[in-house]
């Protein structure tokens, strides 16, 4: 028989506003085994803990109750507290009698007939409680990182420099992300390579990191601190060990000239020969075959760059190559692209070269880019004198088959930027920036957008454009709103750019998958908690940096990169992990090997063995589960699964929650 | 009254009023302020933008430029002291100019008071003497 404790949490006001707290005292005060019943104002504070030890202590209790808030909040601080009166953890209950109870109703009787149901459904579950001891696992002290733009950059070398080694995995020929194709950044207009090309020879050199480029993820397995990961190194046709990365093959290859291959890092705006590097600063600076597009691959003839190679590094021969790493820890940080615009048919982006987005803007305005830093329009190549922003093109939108519902972020401040380096180079342009809000929050944000307006003098019309329509004599007709002047507005543009909502990359939602991490509707990945867990993703050992968890801008994303690589560090610096007893066990008597288990079992912790039994005299041999519990997370699938009622978990048994569901239908 | 060039014509009125429409950042504090708003055609969160684009005919010729009433609720408040009523003010005084009224004596003030002179010049340059 349980000597069990009641606590019941005012949380100030928040639950003893709607919820009778004194009320459910008396009514839970002789529920079967309940020997002690209080409430107080702050369950959680210091004082509130000392009133549960002393409890404990006085009352010799053997299973608690707090009723309070949701126990994503607090379950782990009563435990603790359990801990220290000399009570096993796992005799604690949380009923949450906030988030499920008095936020969301607002007729006090009834709230407070909820909460001492709830109260009454945690209690009947404690007195089937038993003590439950935690295991240990060991941890693999290394880390990988998915992704080698900024943000896996700089997780990777705080990692590495704290003395752990760290690897990442980047699918592109080279690592830099998206600000290696930038020209300046915001809000202090330095030089985008200049700041990152240093990071990512820091990276190529750094003895504690290893770089795995034109490679991804293939597999996940295991668990916080033993995952095992397949890595596929897709053949580069160049041998890393021989090449200089002097260059000659990109300059000899055929198709560098007549190929019509348009280079991915130029968002097309120039070609690019089969084998290649992204940019000239590619870190590693060891070419790719791109073996679609390769004469040699698609008819076994040309075969030029192998004969050029003076290193004789070309090899055609080369195979994916698939390689499984041991890691403790995993950090998301696959970034993010521009949404597809084809459905923004009224902006005539499809139509005319003219009408471009801000990165292919990036790349007209970089020295290295395909105009060599000389802004001129693609069809004539002429210098436009008269730009269009248009801003919030698919942020803020809330037609899934064209935009994205929130706002990017960035974007109204790289507009400004773009517009002040254009005055800058040709004082002659005129700017004119269509915008519905301008939002630029952030330390010396604002001060940025409005120098572009009182000192660049940016012409910011607040309106959208309803139409691009490009003209006979080349130019573009544009036709907006001007919302606070009251009128339509018709004006001519030699060029219009596009903020285009960014996306996460859209690779993320098999990312996503493999590691079982969730994802919000938007693909965005989702923290462990919103405001006081933002780097960590609520399955265990799984990090997020960068984009890929949220829009943010570079100051964010090195700021999130470092949070995360703190994380990280905090858990590899561990030579063992607790692990949680609340796992699944099988009864052997019970199951009849049908395998419905192990194909629902999202860690793979279910396998099967042949064990003699001794079934009424008669000896046979049977098929049954096994969990391993080192792989098993508790998350219950099997139990539920199992037609035999075979499967079971520990500390919420089927027989503890059938009892819940029983006190509550009382 | 027609200027050629837009950016000279900004400077002057730059230079009458003391302030800079660039700085306007359109919060609508000054037209929220304004007795005369109802009356006006175009609002004082306006103006800024109307100097800007050169379009000093147009607001000269609004029922504005006249119903302000040069009280100055608008240029107290401003948060980017931006002073619409200044900036109207100047686009009044660039009119006269150039009609050639350049200056004001003091003693033909009172002669002024009469019928077709604009209340509003009078009270801002009787703020302008009195400094
Ligand atoms: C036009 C434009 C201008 C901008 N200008 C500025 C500016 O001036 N200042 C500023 O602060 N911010 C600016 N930003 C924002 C800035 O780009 C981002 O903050 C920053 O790039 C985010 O870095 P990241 O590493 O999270 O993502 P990314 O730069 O997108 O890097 C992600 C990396 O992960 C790789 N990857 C993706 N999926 C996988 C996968 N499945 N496996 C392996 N690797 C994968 C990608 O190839 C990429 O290399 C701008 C954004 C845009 C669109
Ligand atoms: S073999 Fe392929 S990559 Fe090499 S030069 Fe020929 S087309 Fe180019
Ligand atoms: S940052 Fe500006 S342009 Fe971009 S979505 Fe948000 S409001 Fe629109
Ligand atoms: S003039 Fe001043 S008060 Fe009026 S809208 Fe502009 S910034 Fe706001
Ligand atoms: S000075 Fe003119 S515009 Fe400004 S508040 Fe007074 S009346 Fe209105």
């Amino acid at each position: 028989m349980q000597r069990i404790g009641v606590f019941v949490c005012h949380c100030g006001t928040n639950i003893a506003a709607t919820v009778d707290v004194k009320k459910v005292v008396e009514m839970v005060r002789y529920e079967q085994g309940v020997v002690f019943a209080d409430d107080y104002m702050y369950m959680c504070s210091e004082a509130g803990q000392e009133k549960i030890i002393e409890a404990i202590k006085e009352y010799k209790l053997t299973g608690l109750v707090i009723c309070s808030c949701s126990p994503r909040m607090h379950e782990k601080t009563f435990r603790a507290c359990a801990e220290k009166a000399g009570l096993n953890p796992y005799m604690v209950e949380v009923a949450n009698i906030r988030e499920q109870c008095s936020w969301i109703h607002k007729d006090k009787e009834e709230a407070t007939k909820k909460a001492v149901i709830l109260a009454r459904a945690a209690i009947a579950k404690v007195n089937l409680n038993t003590p439950l001891k935690e295991g240990e696992s060991p941890v693999t002290k290394r880390a990988l990182v998915i992704g080698g733009g900024i943000a896996g950059i700089q997780t990777a070398l705080d990692i590495a420099d704290a003395g752990y080694e760290v690897d990442i995995v980047e699918k592109e020929p080279s690592i830099g992300g998206r600000m290696s194709q930038f020209d300046k950044t915001f809000p202090t207009l330095d030089c985008a390579s200049c700041i990152l090309t240093p990071k990512m020879v820091e990276v190529n050199q750094h003895p504690n990191i290893t770089l795995y480029t034109y490679s991804e993820v293939e597999k996940v397995s295991g668990y916080v601190g033993n995952f095992d990961v397949g890595i596929r190194k897709k053949a580069r046709s160049v041998d890393f060990d021989k090449c200089t990365g002097c260059g000659e093959c990109m300059t000899k290859c055929p198709l560098g000239k007549i190929g019509h291959i348009p280079s991915e890092f130029d968002r097309g705006l120039k070609n690019r020969p089969a084998i290649y590097m992204p940019f000239a600063q590619a870190v590693p600076a060891v070419p790719v075959i791109d073996r679609e597009n390769c004469t040699y691959f698609k008819t076994g003839k040309c075969g030029v760059c192998a004969k050029i190679c003076p290193s004789k590094a070309v090899d055609y021969e080369q195979q994916d190559e698939i390689v499984t790493v041991k890691y403790g820890a995993i950090v998301v940080a696959t970034g993010f692209d521009i949404i597809n615009l084809d459905k923004f048919g009224e902006y005539a982006y499809n139509e005319s070269p003219d009408v471009i987005t801000s990165i292919e803007l990036e790349r007209l305005m970089n020295a290295a880019g395909p105009t060599g830093g000389h802004l001129e329009r693609m069809s004539d190549h002429k210098q436009p004198k008269d730009i269009v922003f248009i801003q919030c093109v698919g942020s803020r939108c809330d037609n899934e088959e064209k935009g994205k519902p929130y706002c990017s972020k960035v974007c109204c401040m790289y507009t400004a930027k773009h517009a002040m380096l254009i005055k800058d180079h040709w004082p002659d342009t005129n700017i004119t920036v269509f915008y519905i809000d301008v939002r630029t929050p952030g330390k010396n944000f604002d001060e940025f957008y409005r120098r572009a307006v009182e000192q660049y003098h940016v012409n910011y019309i607040k309106g959208q454009v309803g139409k691009v329509m490009p003209q006979p004599d080349g130019s573009l007709l544009v036709q907006a709103a001007d919302l606070l002047d009251g009128k339509q507005i018709k004006m001519k543009a030699d060029m219009v750019v596009l903020a285009a909502a960014i996306e996460p990359n859209p690779g993320v939602r098999k990312i996503a998958t493999m590691l079982t991490a969730s994802i919000d509707n938007n693909n965005f990945l989702t923290e462990a908690h919103a405001k006081l867990r933002p780097v960590e993703s609520p399955t265990a050992g799984i990090f997020l940096s960068g984009m890929a968890q949220g829009p943010k801008d570079i100051p964010e994303t090195v700021s999130q990169a470092g949070a995360a690589a703190v994380k990280v560090v905090g858990l590899l610096a561990k030579d063992k992990l607790k692990t949680n007893p609340c796992t699944a066990q099988c009864d052997t008597l019970l199951c009849n090997g049908c395998s419905t288990c192990a194909n629902v079992c999202p860690y793979g912790a279910i396998t099967y063995e042949d064990i003699q039994v001794n079934d009424h005299g008669l000896r046979e041999t049977r098929r049954v589960a096994q969990v391993n519990l080192a792989l098993c997370q508790g998350c219950g699938a099997c139990t539920s699964a199992c037609p035999s009622g075979a499967m079971d978990l520990q500390g919420f048994s089927n027989r503890q929650i059938t009892t819940e569901v029983d006190a509550i239908c009382r | 009254m027609s200027f050629t060039n837009v950016e000279n014509q900004v400077e002057l009125i730059k230079e009458i009023s003391g302030s800079d429409p660039y700085k306007c950042m359109k919060c609508g504090k000054c037209s929220a302020s304004c007795p005369s708003y109802n009356e006006m055609d175009i609002k004082p969160h306006q103006f800024a933008s109307y100097i800007i684009r050169g379009d000093v005919d147009e607001l000269l010729s609004s029922k504005s430029a006249w119903k302000c009433l040069s009280c100055f609720a608008c240029i107290e408040r401003c948060p980017r002291d931006v002073q619409p009523g200044k900036l109207v003010d100047a686009a009044r005084q660039l009119a006269e100019r150039q009609r050639g009224g350049d200056h004001l004596q003091a003693d033909e003030i009172p002669e002024l008071l009469a019928e077709d002179l604009p209340q509003q010049l009078l009270v801002s340059a009787f703020r302008r003497y009195r400094r």
